[in-house]
């Protein structure tokens, strides 16, 4: 893989960013009922004040001037002020990436260690009841809602037996790594089930395909144990495709976790999604937008090289 | 018969149950899903005789509101997903069929919608313009389509190359034949297996959105606004949030084995 092929990729992804930003700068702008909208009905806001406001946020100017002004701005950095809290959106949504980091992080973590050994496990044992009830319950990671499964551990694990905090990001006045700790266990769990699921079933039909080549059933003719071909020669290449999809699903680390930040009551950058499409607060929506866009054209990017770094067979131009 | 064919077919007798019971539900159920008894108005009441799932805090039946819920749930599940199909599979066509710069420039346009975060993008549409059912099942179908796109592309992609597809257009078969009458007939199976996984995520996004209080409004009940309703009540009431959760739940994960069971019977000749 070439400097090259980066650069060219790299250069590919700055038309794709420019469509994604005109297309949501429609979409957000074409709304009915400005971002504004909220002051209206204020009456300790005259219609002066709001005539001042919309020029200050340049809410008059025509459309394609709104566009470029705030693509030119973007570049610059400089990514507009909050509606709601008049503070500059990148410091709302720097605020908020420790707390979405760390819970996209774990869940991670969670979820590689608990995918590859289900993948394999499944998939060595194939056919037999504990691959069927593997299967079964990564089908179930997969369809079950995951706002409804967040209610379900609140209610049992906080409720009900009063072991976990059912929110939030730690508790007033107490510290330290323990109360962290409980309060990420829910969320963590709950973000991680369906990379879980997705990861065991694409490393459990990959590690199957690999199994019945001609080079495994050598590796068993020479000799060697079930699990030494598995893990030695079997794993290897199976890995290949799994790691594309992990790559790709690393974008949701950045980008945040919508739902499961809103359950619990997260502080992380998907719960200052839903927050701001409360308010209405364009500047903030489409930034964090954008953040996510990019976080996934990355990780398109990312799953590319490393398919071509651990495959040799893989040549980019 | 194997085990995804088994799965397969429970899961299609549960879906069909599951239908037939949600469109009689009016006739069967005492209670209109909005009627409000006012004596019981104030907190939710427990299950009981005349009210098997409990009522809410306003004084509605759940049971009722479930299936009526259902009737929503699906139908803009079954919608959102037919309109998927409809445009992945033209979208797909089109670019597999005439390859070159009609290929190049769909497919662009499919990168660029894979590459906005698909539940944020959903959000902001629906918040914004707060659409009624019509609106929502286009903005979810429209934005679910890609994977159908791509996959009856590279269908298309192969099918061209093959001789029965030239000779069709030696016999003088025009673009528009040679797609409908020849092409789309041997691309059906992959397309028939993504429609119907699609049912499933059309029918996760619509209740998280409407979870979420961006999808579809109260009084009409679906099964996510439902448990938007019933989680502050979780600690008090959690007979309101189990139905819900309990049929979204079953209901994905029926449309998934049967779609893995679909896949499984259609695609294994190849």
């Amino acid at each position: 893989m070439s400097a090259a092929f980066l650069l060219k990729r790299l250069l590919g992804a700055v038309p794709l960013l420019l469509a994604i930003s005109l297309l949501l700068f429609v979409i957000v702008h074409l709304a009915p009922g400005g971002p504004l909208d909220v002051y209206v009905d204020n009456p300790s806001v005259t219609p002066e004040a709001l005539r001042q406001l919309r020029i200050g946020y340049g809410l008059d100017r025509p459309l394609p001037v709104q566009y470029l002004l705030w693509l030119k701005s973007m570049l610059e950095g400089a990514w507009g002020y909050s509606i709601r809290t008049g503070r500059p959106v990148t410091q709302e949504i720097i605020e908020r990436l420790p707390a979405t980091l760390l819970l996209g992080g774990t869940a991670l973590a969670l979820s590689l260690a608990i995918a590859l050994p289900v993948g394999v496990l499944t998939a060595a044992l194939r056919r037999s009841g504990v691959d069927r009830v593997l299967t079964f319950l990564s089908f179930s990671g997969i369809s079950i809602p995951v706002f409804w499964l967040a209610l379900m551990l609140q209610l049992l694990l906080s409720i009900k037996l009063g072991w976990l905090p059912a929110a939030g990001y730690e508790t007033i006045g107490a510290s330290g790594v323990r109360d962290r700790l409980a309060h990420l266990v829910m969320p963590a769990l709950v973000l991680s089930l369906a990379t879980i699921a997705s990861w065991s079933r694409f490393l459990r039909s990959s590690l199957i395909d690999v199994l019945e080549q001609d080079y495994i059933r050598t590796a068993f003719a020479k000799g060697h144990s079930f699990a030494g071909v598995i893990l030695r020669h079997a794993l290897r290449n199976a890995l290949i495709p799994v790691v594309t999809v992990i790559s790709l699903d690393l974008a949701s680390v950045i980008s945040g976790a919508v739902i499961t930040e809103t359950v619990f009551a997260w502080p992380g950058i998907g719960r200052l999604f839903v927050e701001s499409m409360d308010g209405r607060d364009y500047p903030v929506l489409m930034g964090l937008m954008m953040l996510g866009s990019v976080a996934l054209i990355l990780a398109n990017l990312l799953a590319d090289l490393v398919y071509a770094a651990i495959d040799p067979r893989i040549r980019y131009e | 018969m194997s085990d995804a064919h088994r799965t397969a077919w429970v899961s299609l007798v549960f879906l069909m149950a599951l239908a037939l019971s949600v469109v009689v539900v009016p006739w069967i159920s005492p209670y209109t899903y909005d009627l409000q008894d006012l004596e019981l108005i104030g907190q939710p009441i427990g299950p009981d005789r005349a009210h098997w799932f409990g009522t809410d805090e306003l004084g509605q039946d759940s049971l009722t509101r479930v299936f009526f819920g259902g009737r929503i749930s699906l139908a803009v599940g079954l919608a959102s997903a037919l309109v998927a199909t409809l445009v992945g599979t033209t979208i797909g066509a089109l670019a597999g069929f005439f390859g070159g710069r009609v290929d190049t420039a769909l497919m662009r346009l499919t990168d660029v919608v894979l590459s906005i975060p698909l539940l944020p993008l959903v959000l902001l549409l629906s918040g914004l313009l707060r659409p009624g059912l019509p609106m929502l099942v286009l903005t979810i179908g429209g934005l679910t389509w890609m994977a159908t796109a791509r996959v009856v592309r590279s269908q298309f992609l192969t099918l061209r190359e093959l001789e029965f597809v030239t000779a069709a257009r030696a016999l003088g078969a025009g673009s528009g034949r040679l797609i409908i009458r020849h092409m789309l007939p041997n691309a059906l199976a992959p397309i028939t297996v993504s429609a119907t996984l699609a049912v499933g995520s059309s029918i996760m996004l619509e209740s998280a959105l409407s979870f979420l209080g961006f999808g579809v409004q109260p009084p009409t009940p679906t099964w996510g606004n439902l448990l938007n309703a019933a989680s502050p009540w979780i600690g008090a009431a959690p007979w309101l949030a189990l139905p819900p959760g309990i049929l979204i739940f079953a209901t994905v994960l029926a449309v998934n084995f049967l779609g893995d069971g679909l896949r499984d019977a259609l695609e294994s000749k190849d």
